[in-house]
């Protein structure tokens, strides 16, 4: 368009129009995503983002000075420290499930779990909100998956997240078992049999329903698509590998970055281990090892690449730990003040939410965030309206969040 | 031992030549260890007919009389539609239904030979009775309704056994204990998990390692009114009805209180009197004591007893309607793959219903919840045995067609491993075969994906779930070239002709002959090969068929 009103390249283009013009270069830069950070097993708050070094509950986890000169991070997340003018926490999280399960699913859906309706995740929202034509891959996606991936829930499977596992294997399922000739041959042969069975049924039987043909074309296009590549981080540069850590936690992070780039809408990507009932601090230690620089080189290297406008970064696990240790040094349940970090896509850097007590006494954090109020959040700086109303399969409208804007972090 | 695989429709033709005669003392060898392969996987047998079977019988005269009354009053819904339906589908499709339906995979090739053999106006009725008797059914209904009862997750550790819970269901289903009597021994269940199967449906609502907080009585309350009597009130847990005012919290929580006794103790799951329920309502500031009521019909809740056996005894009254009504519309949803009132588990209680539920559900209370009687009436209406063709979506949505549904991954797996062995594989197939299936079923359900309790969500079909079947390693190491194990190799080197070998493949995977234009195009892409080709065109075939909407759907 710009062209064809002959701005092309003009010197003289105002900012808006400037970055309009490098939109329209940037082919693969269709809207915002997400990537969500999954911390399975629940990081502790005291040793990451929300430490009180000194006090009793830190039981000697030091803290360190950040980009940010309001914010000290947990001393063993160095390099996150350098981006915290970019990301921001929210410290005062809470929920009312204690049990990994249902805590998963209230922060992956922004609802309680009830047996009568499953919610969709976020990344299911998304895609199903802001779908993206273009795309031969999976629109939404899931790097190592945990126990409970995200799901479609009543939006339907097909906005389940498609799960990969350590993004150097090659996919599964993604190579036709045959030689090129015999599965011309099988397609033909395919094509012959679901002839037979349109016979004498509605003509739009499988655009409206069945979808099997169409699904079929789409599995095939993917298989043969030069977006998969996006998966694959090995062509990558060893120096970029390296800064994200020799990690499958690391290379998740590398892959969900070409993802987004490609024009995905939700990348998960999980790190497990979080769930230290015993020995606490040397566990998280060795978890954030691996966060750390993922997490960090990924925020610089999205900001790098003029992506972090556009891609909303979500880092947390399903709950936070106990400020009082146990009997083993183990850290255990606590959904009543935990951490969260947010950045990109819109969300203000550098802002913190809430404040838990210092003295690990008060069980109420100061500003309460109730999990829904992060969907709605996330959901209105991607330009969807929280409140809008889906048809359930109840037949009963639901908002897709019922949450409350975080108005800091706008 | 001599060789005898199932018979082929035409054994004339036999298999490709031997090349290395020349070594005999090695051909002796392979010769021998395929026998005894054969031998052990295929033990020479025939399908027997169903001891339960009466062939002079002209079938249950009052079983018909009911399934009459269905017919005339879902024949009054077509008058008021205008619709006409479509004319009846083929046995051998309904046939295909009913084994998805009961036992989750279709009928294997020794089967069909078998059905096509009894008189026609016989078939459904030798096959139900076939069915019955198979083992596989227990276990497949078990698994069906358990999910109404328990969902599917693995749920509380050391205190909650599913498998366990599934397979006393089985025993139950298989030897068609009354339906209301099974119900109350779940709902009013005491004792240990493991002695006591039923009492995993209390035990999975306790809290993953806080055993010793007891079963969630507001988790049960939920539970128990969506599986048994057709309610959702989960909704009401926070708040009054926002859609009618037919519910209060209160109905809920009263409910709620029933289960608030449940303790989990040393032996297990005990009432312990002492307990009362306390909730705090919307609106107020305190929470205060509830006490046990049923929300509907207080005429027929027993005064005397132990609260949750009465309450038992209350939901499975031969005059709670909502009961019957609600086995009917999941028996019906397991046989259609879609409710007679949907969602499967939200039937009005007092709203307008079609008569074809209650006429179902005065039958079933009629016949003290004999749950075979009535898949035997609903298989018998003219609605289940309608042919799926029609050129107009809307004739499913009143039944004027039978309804075009998704298939279930497990029924999927399971029909791809029933297709590619031309014998059935039930309890007594070879115990190599069964461990096999056991594992390939569980790993396909788990990437297929799984619906777990909203098993009759209407949905399409996913594109991990294509590529899993058009790439995956199930299908193609069930249709492989291996002579001894798959089907695909065996029937296109035992069938007589490249035309006895398309109809046998279409008769193992889609329980139908195929058209002449498929005949035409499969006989082609076999004529004159021989050896690898012929198997690799064999598995070319079985890919293509299995790949197939007509595979996935239950139709």
């Amino acid at each position: 368009m710009l062209q064809a009103v002959g701005l092309s390249g003009a010197t003289w283009l105002t900012p808006f129009a400037d970055l309009l013009a490098v939109d329209a270069e940037r082919p693969n830069r269709r809207g915002k995503s997400v990537i969500l950070l999954w911390l399975a097993g629940a990081p502790s708050q005291l040793e990451t983002f929300d430490p009180h070094p000194g006090s009793p509950i830190s039981y000697g986890t030091k803290s360190i000075k950040t980009a940010n000169p309001e914010v000290e991070l947990a001393s063993t997340l160095e390099q996150t420290a350098e981006v915290m003018n970019d990301v921001s926490l929210i410290r005062s999280a809470v929920s009312r499930e204690g049990d990994h399960q249902r805590a998963i699913y209230n922060i992956k859906t922004g609802y309680r779990p009830i047996p009568a309706l499953s919610h969709p995740s976020i990344g299911a929202v998304i895609t199903h909100e802001l779908p993206n034509p273009k795309i031969e891959i999976p629109t939404h996606v899931s790097i190592l998956p945990s126990q409970f991936p995200s799901r479609g829930g009543y939006l339907g499977a097909q906005y389940d997240a498609f799960q990969i596992g350590n993004p150097t294997e090659p996919l599964q399922d993604m190579q036709a078992k045959t030689s090129d000739v015999r599965a011309n041959q099988r397609l033909k042969s395919l094509s012959v049999v679901e002839k037979a069975f349109s016979q004498g049924r509605y003509t739009k039987l499988d655009a409206e329903k069945t979808l099997h043909v169409a699904t079929v074309e789409k599995a095939r296009r993917m298989m043969t698509s030069e977006q998969l590549k996006a998966f694959d981080v090995s062509d990558e540069p060893a120096d970029v590998r390296a800064a994200y850590g020799e990690t499958p936690f690391g290379r998740g992070c590398l892959a969900a970055r070409r993802l987004v780039e490609a024009g995905v809408r939700c990348v998960e990507v999980t790190l497990g281990g979080w769930d230290t009932h015993v020995n606490n601090h040397e566990l998280q230690a060795g978890r954030v090892a691996i966060l750390d620089p993922a997490f960090a080189t990924l925020i610089k290297d999205l900001k790098q690449r003029d992506l972090l406008d556009q891609t909303v970064v979500l880092c947390g696990g399903e709950f936070g730990r106990t400020p009082k240790l146990n009997g083993l040094d183990g850290r255990d349940h606590w959904p009543h003040g935990f951490s969260l970090a947010l950045a990109g896509g819109g969300i203000q850097g550098g802002r913190v939410v809430g404040k838990t007590d210092p003295s690990g006494e008060k069980q109420e954090p100061e500003r309460p965030v109730p999990v829904a109020d992060i969907h709605a959040t996330i959901q209105t700086v991607l330009g969807i309206d929280p409140e809008y109303e889906v048809m359930t399969p109840a037949n009963r409208p639901l908002a897709l969040s019922e949450g409350n804007l975080i108005r800091e972090l706008l | 031992m001599p060789i005898t695989p199932p018979p082929l429709p035409d054994e004339s033709g036999s298999a490709q030549p031997g090349r290395w005669r020349s070594n005999l003392g090695f051909l002796v060898l392979i010769v021998l260890g395929v026998v005894v392969m054969l031998g052990t996987i295929w033990e020479p047998r025939t399908v027997q007919p169903p001891e339960s079977f009466d062939p002079q019988s002209r079938g249950d005269a009052s079983i018909q009389a009911t399934a009459g009354k269905v017919d005339q009053a879902i024949a009054q819904t077509w008058a008021t539609a205008e619709v006409e339906p479509v004319s009846r589908a083929d046995d051998l499709a309904i046939v295909r239904r009913l084994s998805l339906g009961l036992i989750g995979t279709i009928p294997s090739f020794e089967e069909i030979r078998a059905i096509e053999a009894v008189p026609e106006s016989r078939r459904i009725d030798w096959w139900l009775a076939h069915l019955f008797e198979d083992p596989r059914y227990g276990d497949y209904v078990a698994e069906r309704f358990a999910r109404a009862y328990v969902g599917t997750d693995a749920g509380p550790l050391l205190v909650y056994r599913r498998r366990r819970m599934v397979n006393w269901l089985a025993e139950e289903f298989r030897a068609n204990r009354p339906y209301d009597e099974l119900v109350r021994s779940l709902i009013a269940a005491e004792g240990v998990w493991t002695s006591n199967p039923a009492a995993n449906f209390l035990t999975r609502t306790i809290e993953n390692g806080n055993k010793d907080k007891g079963p969630d009585e507001v988790e049960l309350a939920a539970r128990m009114t969506r599986a048994f009597l057709g309610v959702r009130i989960d909704c009401m847990q926070c708040h009054d009805d926002k859609l009618g005012d037919r519910w209060k919290q209160a109905d809920f929580h009263q409910l709620a209180a029933f289960f608030a006794q449940a303790e989990n103790g040393l032996t297990g799951i005990r009432d312990n009197q002492k307990v009362s329920y306390s909730y705090r309502y919307r609106g107020s500031r305190e929470e205060a004591p509830v006490s046990a009521v049923v929300p509907f019909q207080p005429e027929i809740f027993p005064e005397e007893g132990a609260l949750r056996e009465r309450l038992a005894i209350w939901t499975t009254h031969p005059e709670n309607k909502a009961f019957a009504r609600t086995t009917v519309n999941r028996v019906w949803a397991i046989l259609f793959g879609k409710a007679l009132v949907e969602p499967v588990d939200d039937i009005p209680l007092d709203g307008e219903l079609p008569d074809a539920l209650d006429l179902l559900a005065d039958d079933l209370i009629a016949n003290q919840f004999d749950l075979q009687r009535l898949i035997r009436v609903i298989a018998s209406t003219e609605a289940y045995q309608l042919d799926s063709r029609s050129e107009d979506p809307k004739l499913e949505d009143v039944w004027a067609s039978y309804p075009l549904t998704r298939l279930r991954p497990e029924q999927v797996a399971q029909s791809v491993i029933q297709a590619s062995s031309l014998t059935t594989i039930n309890r007594e197939a070879h115990i190599i075969q069964r461990m096999k299936r056991f594992g390939e079923t569980n790993d396909f359900v788990k990437r297929y994906g799984d619906l777990g309790e909203e098993e009759f969500l209407d949905q399409g079909g996913t594109i991990p779930q294509r590529l899993l079947l058009m790439n995956g390693k199930l299908l193609d190491e069930r249709t492989e070239d291996n002579i001894v194990m798959n089907a695909a190799t065996r029937i296109g080197a035992l069938a007589g002709s490249d035309q006895k070998a398309v109809e046998t493949a279409y008769l193992s995977i889609f329980t139908r002959r195929p058209t002449s234009e498929e005949l035409t195009h499969f006989v082609g892409t076999l004529r004159d090969k021989k050896s690898k080709a012929r198997n690799n065109a064999m598995q070319d075939l079985f890919w293509a068929l299995m790949n197939a909407t007509e595979f996935s759907w239950n139709h």
